[in-house]
């Protein structure tokens, strides 16, 4: 049985490996030709030499240091409250039939447009980015803490009320163990989308963070090493995006 | 009726009444003017930007943009979807990989594409396309990968071709889950275009946002944005009826 499925699934990896290899293979013969794009498509070897360059320089990391900074702000400014007017939506009926809509439209408009006013408002200093992580971060919480809220059974809210549970003992006894998942797997959503946020806010304009130096690296030419760190941003963004998953699962877990 | 109409009034109201509140904010100098545009400003703005400053003329270079990237998304991912299900080895080998691409910050490779296209309709365009496509190419493939196999096995008693199958059979069969792809392609397109055009000061409504910045004209920034908002909830809310109309409750 065991090796019949090794069997089923080989191929399965081994068209992985090959895919894997052959666009390697035709990136770095384009690059080393400049065939299709020239000097604006860098071979793979030269993009993996310079993610090894950044990743023992001192600057990448004090400019890691600095969006990481930001995220953390954005998710914690643009989370919290997420989950706090989610709840309020779901829980009051008209708050949530009323304000649906303008969630709705706000959650799919480009986040990155609300830049100029946060930079009128705030400067175009990390405060900017932070704010623009928030706003990101804000729209996914929501919906999925109203979506968590209108998928709890009304008759568990119902027995609760039966026996006379305070306030307090209904979040804790009827709510939080329904909402972790809905709430975990909103503040997943929201992680990515805040990390996009800052980042695109540091590429349009700003003077540290992993954004700007890509956008230092286009203004000097440096391809290589704009790959290299658009490679880095996407790896680290995996990484945050697998670390929420395990969360998610250990919510799920725990139900 | 009632019950439907009261919420949203509800919602037009406590609008409209924020909108009165800045109005008062801004006119009592409470908060300042370049910050912060009044309403009443905000809205003669995208009038005037309407009538002088080629605000439809954005519109349709951003809409065009976005219907040629979702209409290439279309042609190569519908076939790709097709192929990846009619070759199980290949839509599960790739499956987690367009899964993780389709949840990656791709708008991020937009400097690559810059570097790659310039500041022109094909940088754009292809920011669209690469996220229309993906959408679509993930939901082709799980939406014909769930007909059921009665269906198929009918199709295969009355000897259809596979070309039959696939349109009398797969495809109807196939659509709304299909159409979910769609709509989240042609969401996620528009908005990466919107976006893109911002960062790179070039194209349609993006453009205008940046422009307006640039040109420090507050009212017309704020109206460019709010206009930005309305085209997008109108776009959501219209692929949103065109999806229970081809699916009814």
């Amino acid at each position: 049985m065991a090796a019949a499925r090794v069997g089923a699934m080989a191929p399965v990896h081994l068209i992985r490996l090959l895919t894997l290899a052959g666009i390697l293979a035709v990136w770095e013969a384009l690059g080393q030709t400049g065939l299709v794009f020239g000097e604006a498509l860098p071979p793979a070897s030269a993009v993996a030499v310079a993610v090894g360059r950044e990743l023992i320089s001192l600057t990448f990391y004090r400019h890691l240091g600095v969006t990481l900074g930001e995220v953390a702000g954005g998710f914690v400014f643009g989370a919290l409250p997420g989950v706090a007017f989610g709840l309020a939506m779901g829980a009051r009926r008209v708050l949530g039939a009323a304000a649906d809509p303008y969630i709705a439209a706000l959650a799919t408009t480009p986040k990155i447009v609300f830049l100029p006013i946060v930079m009128l408002a705030v400067g175009i200093g990390p405060g900017s980015k932070v704010a623009l992580g928030a706003v990101s971060a804000f729209f996914p919480v929501v919906i999925a803490a109203v979506a968590g809220m209108r998928a709890i059974p009304p008759v568990f809210v119902r027995v609760g009320r039966a026996f006379n549970l305070r306030t307090s003992q209904m979040v804790r006894m009827i709510y939080l163990p329904a909402l972790a998942v809905p709430i975990v797997t909103g503040l997943r959503l929201g992680l990515g989308v805040c990390i996009i946020g800052v980042l695109l806010g540091e590429l349009k304009l700003a003077s540290a963070g992993l954004g700007f130096l890509a956008r230092d690296y286009y203004d000097q030419y440096d391809f290589a090493a704009l790959y290299a760190i658009v490679a880095i941003v996407f790896a680290l963004a995996a990484l945050a995006n697998g670390a929420m998953s395990r969360l998610v699962r250990r919510a799920e877990a725990h139900r | 009726m009632r019950g439907r109409a009261a919420p949203a009034l509800w919602g037009i109201a406590a609008l409209a009444l924020l909108a009165a509140a800045l109005e008062a904010l801004v006119r009592l100098e409470l908060v300042p003017k370049l910050v912060v545009a009044a309403p009443t400003d905000t809205a003669a703005a995208i009038w005037r930007l309407a009538a002088e400053e080629g605000l439809l003329h954005a519109l349709g270079a951003t809409l065009l943009t976005a219907l040629a990237a979702v209409g290439a998304a279309v042609a190569v991912g519908l076939p790709a979807g097709y192929w990846l299900y009619k070759h199980p080895r290949f839509g599960l080998a790739y499956r987690n990989w367009l899964g993780a691409l389709f949840a990656a910050p791709l708008v991020l490779v937009y400097p690559v594409v810059l570097v790659l296209f310039g500041r022109t309709y094909a940088s754009t365009g292809f920011m669209g396309f690469v996220v229309g496509f993906i959408a679509i190419v993930l939901y082709t493939r799980e939406g014909l990968a769930a007909v059921s196999p009665t269906l198929v096995r009918v199709g295969r008693a009355f000897n259809l071709t596979p070309r039959q199958e696939f349109w009398k059979i797969l495809l109807p069969a196939g659509t709304p889950m299909i159409f979910t792809g769609l709509r989240l392609g042609t969401i996620y397109a528009l908005v990466n275009i919107i976006g893109v055009e911002y960062l790179i000061n070039f194209g349609g409504l993006g453009f205008m946002v940046s422009e307006t910045y640039d040109k420090f004209d507050i009212p017309g920034m704020y109206g460019a944005i709010v206009f930005v908002i309305l085209v997008s909830g109108g776009m959501l809310w219209l692929l949103k009826r065109i999806q229970t109309w081809l699916r009814p409750a």
